[in-house]
């Protein structure tokens, strides 16, 4: 089942521990105190962004229809199948940036020192043996969450039928 | 991450408590470290400043973010920054803690005090002798108090030096003075240090380590010097005696009342008060067959040290032991103290009281101790907790029966006797090992327990490997409790653990393979027992020339970042577990394990597996004796798989063999 990066905007306090857990996902030795000492040193895939009086967690979205799958001219950008993020093979990519270009929310970048493209893989490895993505697990506040769209669609509804309950009295639901 | 019960503790009594009080749904430390996942990686690195109300700032770790903080601060003056402020914050801690025992002599010297008298007698002469103080046909209290007066000014002094600055090997002193940090009065070089740490203030990576070192400085050879000094005069000086550790030494049929902290003002005066008739009788009128006194972490250290009060546990024992459902009452003071406390002794029936006018804490009964009236207020808190008696439920009471025995109370003074014998006391034996190579050199094992690590394992480890190298060891805080709870404060931990030649000169003298010296302040004792090394002769003349290193396998404490740079910050190696909280910083980690040495002769080294740092420490140890051209080690290391057999030497030899 393909799942998703939900967050919770009014749990999010800026405090970029998801950077540094996705840095530290995507080094050598995925361990922080080995990891502040390689070099090259390793970068993150997803940034906070601050919006007016709040900030965000920005990822890749691993769109359905990805524009970056459909514009890169080498296929470096593919998924594996229907639920399986969208991901890149270093090799194939020829830095040509369209990716970055097509991209509707900004989340691929150009990383200048390790000269290649920087985007997030959904920690396809952790999710593979079970385990939530890292930044979901390096947020200290709850406020990332790993979930399939029915998983989400079901808690609103539940938080709508909380709604609901609490309107009842008489008035038309 | 640990979940498991020996992945916690490798204690026993720990593993067993801990199943009692998951079995209660009751939360210790380790709960409270799972629920904490994820910990901040900025704050880890070092790497977040808090210093204005610009901030707070934060510097990307791997590159891509803002370098520097918002006034310009680079992750080096930040993490430096933050350090300073750290190791003046330990400082800070054990100076005041020096101060009380400096105003508790000075009030018992002027007869304000109430139960104490001037013990130490011989060290009050000697001290005194040597800060010049002399009064003609002076009386103890007379010469006691110009003493403390003369201790008190060590603190506020405002121009010069402090007085035990003198008392370090030349060398020494010339780097400090090379540097720019000889301690010039405990207040003022705290003060200092902070100073610097405001924003806007000393914005220098390679300034801030110096302060770093300065604030170290003044605890070392200033606050825990005089507060160990102090204790020994005013509740006598330490001999070694035999008692027993862990939470064993609770009796299900006692009243049992447990110290915790590190003042030893109250907690000598608890035990004077435990044994007023007044409590006894309370005692057997609560249907109790008496009252069992024992201790958790430094404070504990100090009355076991004088009195032979025995040791209910270190650091993360302090919530263990209210599991055991069997203490009446928990009496604190100052440092290391769990507010989450007051949550088990609601679960218990235990009732936490509070003394020190320093610590208050939510949900515990404050009782603050008076030094004018010390006895009456002691058997007042006694008797509160004999009263509580009535209120334990014997469903609850789950004591394990682990203890182990030991001896404690070594001094830097005591050492003497027990290496040359009464009749000429003299550090050459321990000396002459280390040059004939019996001994490999003399290593401090201290400091906290962390639930970053499996309690007590850090400490075992380490100090194991250690002796099967040769190499004694001297031990104070939650470190010298670890050891004590694994019965290697025995002199049969020799036959257990030695090496041939530490054992041989452990045989020959009587002494434990590790020697318990006290308190976190009582490190002060192992700077003291370097000077008397390098008095001896033989094996060089500065600290940073002798065989000998500092460990704190499982720190956790400021204090343990203070007493490391007042260590190495007089010339000795030091190996840290966690590394300390400087790694977003580069230039700040080379230069506490590489550059400093240059600066500082010593350096840190930052390493979690204690086998692997134990390594790291023999290998310094070589090297030192190299330097100092000293004979090859006599022995080989004992064989790892007669570790912990009591193995006759002949056979031990016909294992090396092969």
């Amino acid at each position: 089942m393909k799942h998703m990066l939900v967050v919770n905007v009014r749990k999010c306090l800026g405090c970029k521990s998801c950077e540094v857990a996705c840095a530290v996902e995507h080094s050598e030795s995925r361990d922080l105190f080995t990891a502040i000492q390689e070099k090259p040193a390793p970068r993150t895939r997803v940034r906070v962004g601050q919006g007016e009086g709040f900030a965000v967690p920005l990822q890749c979205r691993h769109c359905e229809d990805a524009p970056c799958i459909k514009i890169c001219p080498t296929a470096a950008l593919y998924r594996a199948d229907a639920d399986s993020p969208v991901v890149l093979n270093q090799d194939q990519c020829i830095g040509c940036n369209w990716c970055v270009l097509a991209c509707p929310f900004g989340v691929i970048s150009f990383d200048a020192q390790g000269r290649t493209l920087l985007k997030c893989d959904q920690c396809f490895e952790r999710v593979e043996r079970g385990e939530r993505p890292a930044c979901v697990e390096g947020c200290p506040s709850g406020a990332l969450a790993f979930k399939t769209a029915d998983e989400v669609v079901a808690g609103k509804q539940a938080a709508s039928l909380v709604q609901i309950e609490a309107g009842l009295g008489g008035e038309d639901a | 991450m640990v979940s498991s019960k020996k992945e916690r503790s490798v204690d026993p009594a720990a593993q067993e408590i801990l199943g009692i009080a998951a079995q209660e749904s009751q939360q210790v430390a380790y709960d409270r470290y799972e629920a904490m996942q994820p910990q901040c990686g900025y704050g880890q690195l070092g790497i977040c400043c808090h210093n204005c109300n610009m901030g707070p700032c934060r510097v990307d770790p791997f590159g891509d973010g803002p370098q520097e903080g918002i006034c310009g601060a680079s992750a080096d003056v930040i993490v430096a920054r933050n350090l300073a402020r750290r190791s003046a914050v330990g400082s800070a801690a054990h100076s005041d803690h020096g101060r009380d025992i400096v105003h508790l002599l000075l009030s018992t010297a002027r007869g304000e005090s109430q139960g104490y008298s001037i013990k130490g007698v011989v060290k009050l002469r000697k001290l005194a002798q040597e800060w010049g103080i002399e009064i003609e046909d002076a009386t103890s209290a007379q010469l006691a108090e110009k003493v403390a007066e003369a201790a008190l000014a060590e603190f506020g002094k405002q121009e010069g030096e402090l007085r035990f600055v003198e008392r370090a090997p030349q060398k020494v002193r010339e780097r400090w003075e090379q540097m720019g940090v000889t301690p010039g009065g405990v207040d003022r070089d705290i003060v200092g240090v902070l100073h610097s740490t405001n924003m806007g203030g000393s914005n220098e990576a390679l300034h801030l380590l110096r302060n770093c070192v300065r604030a170290g400085l003044a605890d070392g050879w200033g606050g825990s010097m005089i507060a160990t000094e102090l204790s020994d005069i005013l509740l006598g000086e330490p001999q070694p005696l035999v008692s027993e550790a862990n939470l064993g030494v609770l009796k299900e049929d006692h009243v049992n009342i447990l110290v915790h902290g590190h003042e030893p003002g109250l907690s000598d005066a608890l035990v004077t008060a435990s044994q007023s008739p007044k409590v006894l009788a309370a005692c057997e009128k609560a249907g109790a067959k008496g009252l069992q006194l024992a201790g958790i972490c430094c404070t504990a250290n100090e009355i076991l040290m004088r009195h032979g009060v025995p040791i209910a546990g270190n650091f993360l024992h302090q919530e263990f032991a209210l599991v055991t459902g069997a203490v009446e009452m928990m009496v604190v003071d100052i440092q290391c103290i769990f507010p989450a406390l007051k949550d088990l002794a609601r679960h218990y029936h235990t009732k936490v009281v509070s003394t020190s006018p320093k610590a208050h804490f939510e949900g515990f009964q404050h009782i603050e101790f008076d030094e004018s009236r010390a006895l009456d207020s002691a058997e007042e808190i006694l008797l509160a907790g004999v009263e509580n008696f009535a209120n334990r439920d014997p469903e609850k009471v789950h004591i394990p029966s682990d203890k182990s025995p030991l001896v404690a109370g070594f001094t830097t003074e005591s050492i003497f006797d027990h290496l040359g014998g009464r009749y000429r006391p003299s550090y050459r034996p321990l000396n002459n090992g280390i040059m004939e190579g019996r001994l490999r050199g003399v290593v401090g094992v201290v400091g906290c327990n962390t639930v970053k690590q499996c309690q007590d394992e850090g400490h075992l480890e380490m100090v194991k490997e250690l002796l099967r190298h040769d190499v004694l060891i001297v031990q104070t805080g939650c470190s010298a409790i670890a050891c004590g709870k694994a019965g290697l404060l025995m002199p049969e931990a020799a036959d257990l653990y030695a090496g041939r030649g530490l054992k041989e000169i452990c045989d020959a003298v009587g002494l434990p393979p590790c020697l318990h010296l006290g308190s976190c302040v009582d490190n002060s004792r192992i700077l003291t027992a370097c000077i008397e090394i390098c008095r001896e002769g033989g094996l060089g003349e500065d600290f940073a020339d002798l065989p000998v290193a500092g460990a704190a396998p499982e720190w956790m404490s400021d204090k343990a970042i203070a007493i490391g740079f007042y260590v190495v910050g007089s010339g000795v190696f030091t190996v840290t577990g966690d590394p300390l909280p400087v790694l977003g910083s580069p230039m700040v980690k080379e230069y506490l394990t590489d550059g400093m040495e240059k600066d500082f002769g010593a350096k840190f080294a930052f390493e979690s597996d204690p086998v692997k740092a134990a390594h790291l420490i023999i290998d310094h140890l070589d090297s030192k004796r190299e330097a100092l051209h000293l004979d090859s080690m006599m022995y080989e290391p004992r064989p790892v798989e007669t570790v912990g057999q009591p193995l006759q030497l002949e056979a031990a030899e016909a294992v090396a063999a092969g």
